[in-house]
């Protein structure tokens, strides 16, 4: 993370070690709490501390991490995009639906070549993004409100796609990418990798990375500068949208089958994933490495409670109150960071 | 008389430092009851720094602090508060989202036994206090959407009127018209003769000298004098804030300056006819190449909404704007940088990035120019290194965040964002607000430079000084009308405000 170099750099100079640490909050607290997590789970549990089960928490968090690659940009210009999961949803069944089913699958569908069937589904994510992006700069809409209305459309679309039923077959490099694994690493934990680190290099290395960071910090002041902040907003609702389909697409293959509501649990998984790991709410902090921790954290977590005996009630429980102290972490990072700035 | 009175603030060998930057060392400070203590220094000699130490905002420094001869140590700006302290920022610190009413009240509405807020009862006395301090405004009305100038009015008026014993006011005429100041004048020698101590920071050195009893002159982090305002001048007050040889910036500006003859160089922005509905009429004008064109007019006559018209933040609803003969109407401000319009406009805070460093702040408006796809830090900093040479800007490091420079050396990273690549029009509302009289006359050298290159230039402001220091030509707009046109013939401060 360039950004935190830097900061760190003038941080040492021009200032004592305590403001520092509390300018630095957003990052400090989710890996002190990674690690405090990690080290509660192997003491709970044998099974956890295990190179097995670390391919495990890979694997389960790799779906939401494509997701949260594209969301973090939203959230960095301190927007924020409610349709991911309906958007992964509906491309997944999209792709499924231009793929030639077995014969007992009862969906009117329209086979098409492999190609050809990821290249629609792509467009069709992307084409949902743009809607979301219109709706946001030309109308008006706020983000919040926007992509709520997608949310269902996007749901609209899978229902008429499915009809109820479920699909299996994807094509083949789907398949492999979903569910292969190439020298025993899945597929799926190597796209992950690569969107995250692709991610983080837009961000940090971009000209367009500098402009979400701006627009996020201070969107009055990047309009005074004369940047295109409603293109900038636009370009990040639809990788939001983009990222949202890959995920779906490759969910689609890691499940087996697309149906209706299957990624629901992913919206409020990938949202978390990106506070937790301490991308600011109000735009302008954080990044994918932060993405990055929190998806281990949220990983470690329902993973972790799966190695220990509690209640499968009280997870769900204990899972929101974990969310709840991200959330009071991250507003008050916010503050904290502001005095140190004063 | 002096000497009669004891302290009711005392400040022994105040030290702060921010990490390595040591903003104040051993400073003594005293304020008498009844008195009205003028500040003034350069930007970033501490005098905000001092100001924030006294108001309980910092609260980590060394040295003694009495109060009633008390040694006392404020854990928060709240436990000033309840000393009887209160404080204008320099930067406005008001709720933009509140309405008026609130604002005046802020941390303290009226309540009934139940605690609900009494609107009614808020509302009436907000307005009253406005009323006193000739402040005519429906207390209803959200705050955000008033001009600045009157916002800053708000927030002095609820500070001066909140009781307190110390008021401390940070540059508060920054964007007050002559008249307004004048009634802030006469309050602040009302609330004098109740016994209240003022402090009073101002870069206009003739008005701390006209409104104050004691001036304290700082320089780099240390008090250099202190001296009854009958005794001393501005010339003596120049030269012991910068030491150099004050008395070439001394200008008042109250004597006739003769305007050259108007330019026949070409015609760079032709504003046509343009109308915003309640703000501006029939406004038409021409500015040309290597020519300073100054727009003068009191606040809210509609010099703000005019200058982001030409920098397409906002939507004329009647008119045209031609930008080297072709015709132009800009979506967005985007279009307009891409035009070759700059705009600098009078808030800071609108244009700057507080948690990001100087160089970034710098470099967002030519990123396109020097990277097309990946960033080029080296020649960012590299970029930005060169614009806080020339602007002298304090501290020369382009790694600090910009949240930690003084007010006037914001301004100054403002300014530098457009000079790298200059634009072929510049428009600068307030360029000089906040800045000291050295940095002042930087950037008096800084519009001839450009003016030199065949930029075309607009300066806006509210100050007569500002416009005349800069302008070849002037005009006057009044209640979002031009009114008047200043072109080879003698101009004045006295000439301008009669036009307004
Ligand atoms: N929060 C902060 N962190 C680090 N340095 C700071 C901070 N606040 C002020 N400084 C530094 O302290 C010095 C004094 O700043 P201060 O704001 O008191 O100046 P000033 O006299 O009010 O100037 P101006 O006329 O420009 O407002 C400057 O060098 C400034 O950069
Ligand atoms: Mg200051």
């Amino acid at each position: 993370m360039a950004s935190s170099d830097t900061a760190l750099a003038a941080g040492q100079r021009t200032r004592g070690l305590a403001p520092f640490l509390r300018s630095q909050m957003r990052n400090i607290a989710p890996f002190l709490t990674l690690i405090f997590l990690s080290g509660f789970f192997a003491l709970a549990s044998p099974s956890f501390a295990t190179l097995d089960n670390l391919g495990n928490i890979l694997t389960q968090v790799s779906v939401t991490g494509i997701i949260a690659v594209g969301l973090t940009f939203v959230i960095l210009c301190a927007e924020i995009d409610l349709s991911i999961a309906s958007i992964a949803n509906v491309t997944g069944i999209a792709v499924a639906y231009f793929t030639l089913q077995e014969s007992y699958v009862n969906i009117p569908n329209i086979p098409l070549p492999g190609a050809a069937a990821i290249l629609l589904a792509i467009l069709l994510c992307a084409f949902l993004g743009l809607v979301n992006a219109l709706g946001l700069t030309v109308i008006g809409i706020p983000s919040f409100i926007m992509t709520l209305a997608m949310m269902q459309i996007a749901a609209g679309i899978s229902a008429l796609l499915v009809r109820g039923q479920i699909a299996y077959k994807v094509p083949g490099v789907i398949t492999t990418l979903g569910s292969g694994s190439l020298g025993g690493i899945p597929w799926i934990v190597i796209v992950a990798a690569i969107m995250l680190l692709g991610g983080h290099l837009v961000l940090t290395y971009t000209r367009f990375g500098r402009y979400v960071y701006m627009v996020g910090g201070n969107r009055e002041a990047a309009e005074y500068s004369g940047l295109n902040v409603k293109l900038i907003l636009g370009a990040v609702m639809v990788i939001s949208a983009v990222c949202s389909g890959i995920g779906g697409m490759l969910g689609v293959a890691h499940f087996g089958s697309a149906q209706q509501n299957e990624f629901d649990t992913y919206l409020l998984d990938s949202i978390a994933a990106v506070v937790v790991g301490g991308t600011s709410l109000f735009g302008g902090r954080g990044g994918i490495g932060n993405t990055i921790v929190g998806l281990f954290v949220l990983g470690v977590l329902n993973n972790g409670l799966d190695h220990v005996n509690i209640d499968s009630f009280l997870k769900i429980l204990i899972r929101g109150l974990i969310l709840l102290a991200a959330l009071v972490i991250n507003v008050y990072a916010q503050r904290l960071r502001e005095k140190a700035v004063e | 008389m002096r000497e009669e009175r004891s302290p009711i603030l005392e400040l022994q060998g105040i030290t702060k430092s921010f990490g390595g930057v040591e903003a104040l060392r051993g400073v003594d400070f005293a304020l008498l009851p009844g008195e009205i203590h003028g500040l003034v220094g350069e930007n970033g000699a501490g005098k905000s720094t001092l100001m924030k130490i006294i108001a309980g905002v910092h609260t980590e420094f060394s040295g003694r602090f009495l109060i009633d001869g008390q040694e006392t140590h404020f854990r928060s700006a709240r436990d000033a508060h309840s000393a009887g302290i209160a404080m204008v920022h320099q930067e406005l610190s008001v709720a933009p989202d509140l309405t008026v009413a609130e604002n005046v009240f802020l941390g303290n509405q009226p309540t009934n036994r139940l605690g609900l807020v009494q609107w009614r009862r808020m509302a009436r006395e907000a307005g009253e206090q406005l009323a006193r301090f000739g402040i005519d405004v429906d207390p209803m009305s959200r705050l955000g959407d008033l001009p600045i100038g009157l916002q800053q009015l708000i927030e002095i008026a609820r500070v001066l009127f909140s009781g307190a014993r110390i008021v401390i006011l940070d540059e508060p005429t920054s964007a007050l018209s002559p008249p307004e100041v004048e009634r802030l004048f006469a309050t602040l020698r009302r609330l004098r003769e109740e016994g209240t101590a003022i402090v009073f920071i101002s870069h206009f050195i003739e008005d701390i000298l006209r409104v104050s009893d004691t001036v304290t002159v700082f320089r780099n982090g240390r008090k250099v004098a202190e001296t009854a305002s009958a005794a001393t001048s501005k010339g003596a007050l120049i030269e012991a804030m910068i030491g150099r040889g004050g008395e070439a910036l001394e200008h008042s500006y109250s004597d006739d300056l003769m305007l050259p003859r108007p330019s026949d160089s070409s015609v760079v922005l032709k504003v046509d006819q343009l109308s915003l509905a309640r703000s501006l009429k029939d406004i038409s004008f021409e500015a040309r190449a290597g020519e300073v064109l100054g727009i003068y007019g009191f606040m809210g006559c509609g010099q703000q909404e005019l200058s982001r018209i030409l920098f397409g933040k906002l939507k004329p609803d009647g008119g045209t704007l031609a930008v080297e003969g072709k015709p132009k109407s800009f979506a967005s401000t985007a279009a307009a940088r891409r035009a070759g319009v700059a705009l600098v406009p009078e808030s800071r805070r609108d244009m700057l990035f507080h948690q990001e460093p100087v160089y970034k702040n710098i470099s967002i408006s030519i990123l396109d120019r020097i990277s097309a796809l990946l960033l080029k830090p080296a020649q960012e900093r590299d970029i930005a290194k060169r614009q806080v040479e020339q602007l002298q800007i304090r501290p020369p490091v382009v790694g600090l965040d910009l949240g930690m420079l003084s007010g006037g050396n914001q301004q100054k990273v403002a300014l530098a964002k457009w000079l790298t690549y200059p634009p072929k029009l510049l428009v600068l509302c307030e360029p000089t607000r906040g800045m000291d009289v050295g940095a002042k006359n930087d950037v008096i050298n800084i519009v001839r430079d450009l003016r030199a290159k065949g930029l075309a230039i607009i300066v806006l402001s509210t100050e007569p000084e500002t416009v005349l220091s800069l302008a070849d030509r002037i005009l006057v707009l009044k209640r979002g009308a031009l009114v008047r046109e200043f072109t080879n013939e003698p101009v004045s401060k006295d000439r301008l405000l009669e036009a307004a």
